[in-house]
C-alpha cells in the first residue's frame, strides 16, 4: 500500500472530499450525457479534433470561464478566512495552497487562455484571412493548454497542490521546505501549457506577418491586432526564459541537482530572476491585448476613429521593449544596492508614459464621438478611472526607497489587483461581449449586463481599495491570519463583503449566457454594433471559410470607410477555397502530454518512458503524414451565403 | 457615472478619516530612514493625485458631455487622426513627472541604503539578524549576548542589522523604523536603521516562508542607551549560554516565544559573508 500512499491528500479536509465526490460525478455525468445522447461522435468530430481557429477560439474561452470560477472560489475563501482575526476557517497549510492556486490558476489558465481565446476568434478575421497560419498547430496549443489546466487541477484531490507561492521561489519550493508533490505539478502542468504558449506565439506573430488581406500594410492593421502582433512577439522571447527556469526547477525537485537549493553552490536569487525576466513580460502579454480591446470598443461606440493611431503603436511597442527592462523591480529588497534600483526604478515609471498616452488617447478618441453606453463600452469606460489608480500605484511602487514599504504587502496586492482586474478581467468580458454576436449569432442580454458591470465594478473597488490602507499599516502579503490588535480585522472584514459582491456580478454574467442562449433573437446582422473593422463585414456567426471573397483593405477602418464612403471591400467573383483537414493527433498527444506530466510528478518513470516515446511517435507521425486539406466548392460557398443572409434577415 | 464618482469620493473621505484618526504605520515614522521613506511616500501621493484628479476630471467632462443621449441623432463625430501639439503634452508633462520622481527616488534610495542622515560620525551597533523557520535570532557580536523573536536597541545610535537566513528567503522588517530587505542562505545582507524614540515596535518577517509564517514576528523595543547597557549587563550576568547543541534546536522549524542567551552563534556557525558566503568558488 506504501505505494499509493503519494497520491493521498497530506491536508485532508471535508471540503476536499467534497470536490472528490463532486468531480466524480461530473465525469460519470458527462459520460452518461454523451452516451445517451449519442454525442460521443458529434463530439470528436467537431471539437476535439477541429484544426477551425474559431472553435479553438470558443474551447480556449470555456476553459477560461471554468477557471475563471475556480479561481475565484479560491479568492473567496481567502477573504473569507482573512475576514475577522483570528479565523480558523482555514489552516495555515490550507490557505498556502488556496493562495497558490489562486494565482497560478488566475495568470496561467484563466487570463492566458481568454486572450488566446479572443485572440483566436478575431485576429483572423481582423486581418481577412481564412484561418492561423498554422491550424493544426493551433490545436495543440490548445490542448497543451487544456492539459496543463487539467494536470494542475487534479492537484488537490490527488497528492495535494502546490504551496509555495504562485512565484514559488525557492529555497521554499525546493524538496526541503516542499515536500508534498505539488510544486512538481506547478512546474509541469506550466511546463505544459507554457509549450503550447510558445507555439501560439510563433503561430499567431507568422499569422499577422503573412496572411494580412491584401493592402492592410502593418500601418493600416486594426489596433486589437497590434496588440495581438506585440504580445506574441514578447511570448516569443518571454516564455524560453520560463521554460528553462520550470526545467531547472524540475531538475532540482526529482533528480537532485542544485541550480536553487541553498548548498552546493545553488542559488536562490537565481529563481528570482529568471522568474521575473518572463514574469513581468508576461504582464504585458495579459494586458496589451486588453489595450487593444478597448481601442476597438471605445471607437465603435464613441463613433469616431481612434484618436492617434500612430502614437498608440508606438507606445504598445516601447512598452513591450521597457517589459523587459524591469524585471527587478518584483525584489528591489533582495540587496542590490542603491545604483541598481535606481535604473531600473526609472526604467520601471518610464513604462507609465507610453500607458498615459494610451489613456489620454482613448479619452481624446471619446471626445467628439457620440458615446453609447452599451456593456462592452462600461467596462472601458470603467476600466479607466481604476486602472488610473493601478497605474499610479504602480508608479509608487516603482520608487525603490518606498517599495522598501510597499513590498510584500497588501498595497502591492491591492496595486496589482487594481492593474489586473480592470486590465484583464474588465477588457474580457467587453471583448466577450463585444464579439459575442460574431461567435455565437447571438447579443448578450444588455440589461443584466449593465446590472452585472455596477455590482463587479463596486465589488472590485470595496474588495481591493482597503488594501491599500492595510497595506501601509503593516499588513504583510499571504498571512493566513492576524491577531485582533492589529487592528487589520474591519477593513480585511469590508473586503470580504465587496468579494461577496464580486462573486454575485460573476453569477450574473453567467445567468446572462443562459438567459440568452435561451431568449436572444437569432435574427442579428453581419454588423450589429455598427462596427469600424474587418471581422464585422462577414456573417455572424462565420461561415468555416471566414469570407467568401478575400477582402481588400485600403485603410485602417476598412468597413467603416466601406460603409461611408463607398470604399470596395470584396469584390472579384467567388472560388473554390482551400482549407486545413481536422487531425485527432494534437489532441491525442495532448493527453500523451498530460500522463507525460502526470508520471514526472509522482516519479513513476516507466509510464513517463513510455509517453516520452509516445510523444515522439505523434510528431513523427505528423512528419510522415500527406495531408493536402480539402477544397470548399464554388456551390458550396454560394450556397451558405445565401443561407447566411437568410438567417440575417 | 455620477452614481460611481459619488462612490469613489465616499470611499475616499471614508478613509481619509480612518486614515487621519491613527496614522498607519508606514507614515508614522520614529526613525530617520522610516521618515525619508514616509516623505518619499506622501511626495509621492501628491503627485500622483494631480494625476487623478486631471484624468478623472477629464474623463468625466467627456463622457458627460460627448454622450450620444445628449447629442442630436443626425450628429456625426469628425474624423480626427492626431494633433502635434496634443501629443506632445500627452507626452511632455508625464517625461516631466517621471523626471522629478526619478530625482526623488535616486536621491532617498541612496539615503536608506547608508548610514542615516546625521549618524555617520557614531559608531553604529552591528546586530546579526538570522531567520529560521519561524523565528528570528538576534546577535549582537561585540556584546556577546544573544535574543530569540525580540530586538532591544538604544535610540540615536546608528544600527547596522547584517541579515541571512537558516532556511527559505525572508524579509526583515519594523515598519515604524524603516523599509525591509531579504535575508537569504547565501548571503549576508545589510539594513542600516535607527530609532530617534524610545518605544515598542513592530517587526516582522514579511517575505511568505511556509506555515509558520503569520507568526513570524518580533518585538522591537527601542530604549536609550544608558537603559540599554544596562540591559546587555543583566543578560550577561543572568542568560545561560547559547552551546551549539542548544542552537541546532533552536533552529527546528517551529515557534519559539522570546529568550535570550549569553554568547552568540556566530562563533560556532558563522555566517554567510566572506569566506564562508555561498558563491565563492
Amino acid at each position: 500500500m506504501d505505494y499509493f500512499d503519494r497520491f493521498a491528500i497530506p491536508h485532508p479536509s471535508p471540503a476536499i472530499y467534497a470536490s472528490m465526490v463532486a468531480i466524480g460525478l461530473t465525469v460519470v455525468a458527462i459520460i452518461f450525457g454523451l452516451t445517451y445522447f449519442k454525442k460521443w461522435g458529434y463530439l470528436w468530430r467537431e471539437w476535439l479534433t477541429t484544426v477551425d481557429h474559431k472553435r479553438i477560439g470558443i474551447m480556449y474561452l470555456i476553459s477560461a470561464l471554468i477557471m475563471l470560477f475556480r479561481g475565484g472560489v479560491d479568492a473567496i475563501m481567502m477573504r473569507a478566512q482573512t475576514a475577522v482575526p483570528d479565523n480558523k476557517l482555514l489552516d495555515a497549510q490550507h490557505y498556502n495552497e488556496v493562495f497558490t492556486t489562486h494565482g497560478v490558476v488566475m495568470i496561467i489558465f484563466m487570463a492566458m487562455p481568454f486572450i488566446y481565446a479572443l485572440m483566436n476568434v478575431v485576429v483572423p478575421l481582423q486581418i481577412g484571412a481564412r484561418d492561423v497560419a498554422f491550424p493544426r498547430l493551433n490545436a495543440l496549443s490548445f490542448w497543451l493548454f487544456f492539459m496543463g489546466a487539467m494536470l494542475f487541477n487534479i492537484s488537490f484531490v490527488i497528492g495535494g497542490s502546490p504551496d509555495a507561492g504562485w512565484t514559488s521561489y525557492f529555497p521554499l519550493a525546493g524538496n526541503d521546505f516542499s515536500q508534498s508533490v505539488g510544486t512538481n505539478y506547478y512546474m509541469l502542468s506550466i511546463q505544459i501549457a507554457g509549450i503550447g504558449t510558445l507555439i501560439s506565439g510563433i503561430n499567431f506573430t507568422t499569422t499577422i506577418f503573412k496572411m494580412r488581406a491584401p493592402g492592410m500594410t502593418l500601418m493600416k492593421m486594426p489596433m486589437f491586432t497590434w496588440t495581438a502582433l506585440i504580445t506574441n512577439a514578447i511570448v516569443l522571447f518571454a516564455f524560453p526564459v520560463l521554460t528553462i527556469a520550470l526545467l531547472l526547477g524540475t531538475m532540482d525537485r526529482l533528480f537532485g541537482t542544485n541550480f536553487f537549493t541553498m548548498t552546493n553552490g545553488g542559488m536562490d536569487m537565481l529563481w528570482a530572476n529568471l522568474f521575473w525576466v518572463w514574469g513581468h513580460p508576461e504582464v504585458y502579454i495579459l494586458i496589451l491585448p486588453a489595450f487593444g480591446i478597448y481601442s476597438e470598443v471605445i471607437s465603435t461606440f464613441s463613433r469616431r476613429n481612434l484618436y492617434g493611431y500612430k502614437s498608440m503603436v508606438g507606445s504598445i511597442v516601447i512598452i513591450s521593449f521597457f517589459s523587459f527592462l524591469v524585471w527587478t523591480h518584483h525584489f528591489f529588497t533582495m540587496g542590490q544596492g542603491p545604483l541598481t534600483n535606481s535604473i531600473f526604478s526609472i526604467t520601471t515609471m518610464a513604462i507609465a508614459i507610453p500607458t498615459g498616452i494610451k489613456i489620454f488617447n482613448w479619452l481624446l478618441t471619446m471626445r467628439k464621438g457620440s458615446i453609447k453606453f452599451t456593456v462592452p463600452m462600461l467596462y472601458s469606460v470603467g476600466f479607466i478611472p481604476i486602472f488610473t489608480i493601478g497605474g499610479v500605484t504602480g508608479v509608487m511602487l516603482g520608487m525603490a526607497s518606498a517599495d522598501y514599504q510597499y513590498h510584500n504587502t497588501m498595497f502591492l496586492v491591492a496595486h496589482f489587483h487594481y492593474t489586473i482586474i480592470p486590465g484583464v478581467v474588465f477588457a474580457m468580458i467587453a471583448g466577450l461581449t463585444y464579439w459575442w454576436p460574431k461567435m455565437f449569432g447571438f447579443m448578450l442580454n444588455e440589461r443584466i449586463g449593465k446590472w452585472a458591470f455596477w455590482f463587479i465594478a463596486i465589488g472590485f473597488n470595496v474588495t481591493f481599495f482597503p488594501m491599500f490602507f492595510t497595506g501601509l499599516d503593516g499588513q504583510a502579503r499571504r498571512m493566513y491570519t492576524y491577531s485582533e490588535a492589529t487592528g487589520f480585522g474591519p477593513l480585511n472584514m469590508l473586503s470580504f463583503a465587496g468579494a461577496i459582491v464580486l462573486m454575485i456580478g460573476f453569477a450574473l454574467i453567467v445567468y446572462n449566457v443562459y438567459y440568452s442562449t435561451r431568449y436572444a433573437s437569432r435574427n442579428i446582422s453581419a454588423d450589429p454594433w455598427n462596427a469600424r473593422t474587418l471581422e464585422w463585414a462577414t456573417h455572424s456567426p462565420v461561415p468555416s471559410y471566414n469570407f467568401a471573397i478575400t477582402p481588400q483593405v485600403n485603410s485602417i477602418e476598412a468597413l467603416w470607410d466601406h460603409k461611408k464612403k463607398g470604399q470596395p471591400l470584396f469584390s472579384g467573383p467567388i472560388e473554390k477555397i482551400h482549407m486545413p483537414n481536422n487531425s485527432g493527433v494534437p489532441f491525442i498527444m495532448s493527453c500523451i502530454f498530460f500522463v507525460w506530466g502526470f508520471s514526472f510528478v509522482f516519479s513513476m518513470w516507466i509510464p513517463a518512458i513510455i509517453t516520452t516515446i509516445g510523444i515522439f511517435v505523434c510528431m513523427a507521425h505528423r512528419s510522415f503524414e500527406k495531408d493536402d486539406g480539402y477544397y470548399i466548392s464554388v456551390k458550396e460557398i454560394e450556397d451558405t451565403e445565401k443561407e447566411c443572409e437568410v438567417q440575417s434577415r | 457615472m455620477k452614481t460611481k464618482l459619488a462612490f469613489y469620493s465616499l470611499v475616499i473621505s471614508i478613509f481619509a478619516v480612518l486614515a487621519g484618526c491613527e496614522p498607519v504605520m508606514v507614515l508614522d515614522p520614529k526613525g530617520p530612514q522610516a521618515e525619508t521613506t514616509a516623505n518619499v511616500i506622501w511626495i509621492s501621493i501628491a503627485t500622483m493625485a494631480f494625476v487623478v484628479v486631471v484624468v478623472f476630471g477629464m474623463m468625466a467632462y467627456i463622457v458627460f458631455k460627448y454622450r450620444a443621449s445628449r447629442q442630436s441623432p443626425d450628429y456625426e463625430p469628425p474624423h480626427i487622426e492626431g494633433n502635434h501639439l496634443v501629443e506632445s503634452i500627452i507626452v511632455g508633462i508625464p517625461v516631466l513627472i517621471i523626471i522629478f520622481l526619478s530625482i526623488v527616488t535616486v536621491k532617498s534610495t541612496y539615503e536608506v541604503e547608508a548610514t542615516p542622515k546625521g549618524y555617520e560620525d557614531q559608531k553604529p551597533l552591528i546586530v546579526y539578524a538570522s531567520s529560521s523557520d519561524w523565528k528570528w535570532h538576534f546577535s549582537y557580536p561585540e556584546e556577546n549576548i544573544e535574543t530569540v523573536n525580540y530586538l532591544y536597541i538604544p535610540t540615536d545610535r546608528p544600527i547596522e542589522f547584517r541579515l541571512y537566513s537558516y532556511g527559505p528567503i525572508t524579509s526583515f522588517w519594523i515598519p515604524q523604523l524603516g523599509g525591509q530587505k531579504y535575508a537569504m542562505s547565501d548571503m549576508v545582507t545589510k539594513l542600516h536603521l535607527a530609532a530617534t524614540v524610545p518605544g515598542e515596535y513592530m517587526g516582522r518577517n514579511a517575505n511568505f516562508s511556509g506555515k509558520g509564517f503569520a507568526e513570524n514576528i518580533f518585538e522591537v523595543k527601542a530604549m536609550p542607551e544608558s537603559e540599554f547597557d544596562k540591559w546587555v549587563e543583566d543578560v550577561k550576568s543572568t542568560a545561560a549560554p547559547l552551546s551549539e547543541e542548544k542552537f541546532k534546536e533552536l533552529l527546528e522549524p517551529g515557534h519559539l516565544g522570546q529568550m535570550t542567551f549569553s554568547g552568540t552563534h556566530l562563533k560556532f556557525l558563522p555566517p554567510p559573508e566572506g569566506e564562508h558566503g555561498g558563491h565563492n568558488h
